[in-house]
């Protein structure tokens, strides 16, 4: 069993009638000669992982390496400065804090799971550990979450690019965004197609997205683009698991994306030459930060 | 390349903050560690490119010697580093450098055994936390420790490479990829044999006994 893309993964689900997490263990037992019990273990470990970082972030102070970020999460968590708390609702105020959360974590050297990158590594966590505790769903449930999240992932990896020094930030946070949004409507009922449909809309959501990351380190503008990628996913599976579809097909936004990443100048992939990094204020910065 | 598994894909577990500039590096950390067989009492690390320009602020210092000190990249003591190695005695430097035509995130580490022995290894970290390790002691090589990896240096002499393969057949280890390489004919050479399974201590003994062989290493990276 293998798949080089979201048609193929649609077409095998309909004709085996299957969940994308269950063709996706069927391929890692067949590849990687893994036992299910094996990568059920493994990813329980990563979950874990997960849940410490978001855990840290809202009850530890966190400064990151440089002191750029830090503390930004448990703002937002603990806030009662509007009436309520929050003016996004609860789902999406957790969801928030939590993606930008594990940034914060990341950033401070502490630990993560790239998902698909560390400068993503929020988005998808944040997501699907506020669902868990909104929706009081199983640990078992947000395993094959991930796991189906892996298989969209995988396309992209497969087809395209998820590293920003190659595809920009839009091949980060958005590929981990289409990763979340995918497996979130996997998880909440929605069809294969409806996955695919939730996974395009979030990609593209934030095609030509640059990186551009100040003094060249994963923390800002990142750790607000997980905030920001954390609630394109959340968007577009709400419109996936309403029936509103996707015109143009993950495999082919996948495309685009690739050649927009590869037809942007080398300033605005990772190389912090460009963008955010090059105004006034991101040089200042860089100065301050590596003295010189 | 072998094929991708769902945990390249959500993975690494490793301490941030960047794949590239943290996990590898602390990977590369690690195969010098191994080629050094953990006795260090003072290390260089020549930075170049990117590594140079961002080493504190991506904690890649930390990482590096981290790697030194064996860790893996998901080992939180990696954040303590420093001061680890400077409890052990072992004594460490960072040093920008241009390394020449080499990947913009390349660093050279040159390693003092206790017994004054130097050991040099250079390599790069190409994304992911993904590394090629591209020189030991001067010899131009390459690998990835992406297999179980297993490095022989030897004396480049007929059939040295047969003996070491046939301990390997022996101990039912599957050999996935060979390569030797070499500084010129009769002199030291190196077999690098990636393999899929872990060789273990008895195996590496004997074929650290076999004549021509000078020792064994064995790089297994998480
Ligand atoms: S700006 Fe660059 S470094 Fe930051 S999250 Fe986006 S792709 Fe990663």
């Amino acid at each position: 069993m293998n798949f080089n893309s979201a048609r193929e993964i649609i077409d095998l689900s309909n004709s085996e009638g299957k969940k994308i997490y269950e063709l996706m263990i069927a391929r890692e037992t067949e590849l990687q000669g893994a036992t299910e019990a094996e990568i059920r273990k493994n990813m329980a470990r990563s979950l874990e992982i997960m849940k410490k970082a978001v855990e840290d972030s809202i009850t530890k102070d966190i400064k990151s390496i440089s002191g750029l970020i830090g503390g930004d999460a448990k703002k937002i968590y603990k806030n009662e400065s509007i009436k309520g708390g929050t003016i996004c609702g609860a789902m999406m105020k957790k969801a928030i804090a939590y993606s930008m959360g594990v940034l914060e974590v990341n950033a401070s050297m502490g630990k993560i799971v790239a998902a698909p990158t560390a400068g993503s590594s929020g988005i998808i966590p944040g997501t699907l550990i506020a669902l868990q505790e909104e929706y009081d769903l199983s640990e078992a449930v947000i395993i094959n979450a991930l796991i189906t999240s892996s298989a969209i992932g995988l396309i992209v990896s497969k087809n395209a690019t998820v590293a920003g020094a190659e595809g920009g930030c839009q091949a980060e946070t958005g590929t981990a965004a289409a990763m979340a949004a995918g497996a979130i409507v996997e998880m909440m009922g929605g069809t294969v197609e409806q996955s695919f449909h939730a996974a395009a809309t979030s990609l593209k959501n934030i095609l030509g997205l640059v990186c551009d990351p100040i003094a060249g380190l994963v923390e800002a503008p990142c750790e607000k683009r997980n905030a920001i990628g954390a609630s394109n996913a959340l968007i577009s599976a709400e419109m996936a698991l309403c029936g509103v579809e996707s015109i143009i097909p993950f495999d082919e936004v996948v495309d685009a994306m690739y050649k927009i990443g590869r037809s942007l100048p080398f300033e605005l992939k990772e190389t912090a030459l460009g963008g955010l990094a090059d105004t006034e204020t991101g040089r200042r910065i860089k100065k301050e930060i590596h003295n010189n | 390349m072998s094929e991708l598994s769902m945990f390249d894909v959500l993975g690494p577990n490793m301490i941030g903050p960047s794949s590239s500039h943290t996990a590898g590096a602390c990977r590369i950390g690690k195969v010098g560690n191994k080629m050094s067989k953990g006795d260090i009492s003072y290390v260089r690390f020549y930075l170049h490119g990117s590594f140079g320009q961002t080493y504190q602020g991506h904690g890649t210092d930390r990482a590096l010697v981290g790697g030194i000190l064996g860790f893996d990249p998901d080992d939180e003591r990696i954040v303590e580093s420093l001061n680890i190695a400077n409890n052990l005695g072992i004594k460490y430097e960072f040093i920008k450098k241009d390394l020449g035509d080499v990947h913009a995130n390349t660093v050279k580490i040159e390693i003092e055994k206790s017994d004054g022995e130097t050991v040099e290894v250079m390599g790069s970290s190409i994304g992911g936390g993904n590394i090629i390790i591209t020189r030991i002691n001067g010899l131009d090589l390459e690998f990835t420790g992406e297999y179980f990896t297993l490095v022989v240096p030897h004396i480049d002499r007929p059939g040295i490479v047969t003996k070491v393969t046939s301990v390997l057949a022996n101990h039912e280890i599957n050999i996935a990829f060979m390569k030797v390489y070499r500084h010129t004919r009769g002199k030291e050479a190196f077999m690098i044999i990636e393999s899929d399974n872990v060789v273990d201590q008895k195996t590496m003994d004997e074929i650290k006994a076999l004549n021509g062989v000078m020792n064994t290493y064995s790089i297994n990276l998480k």
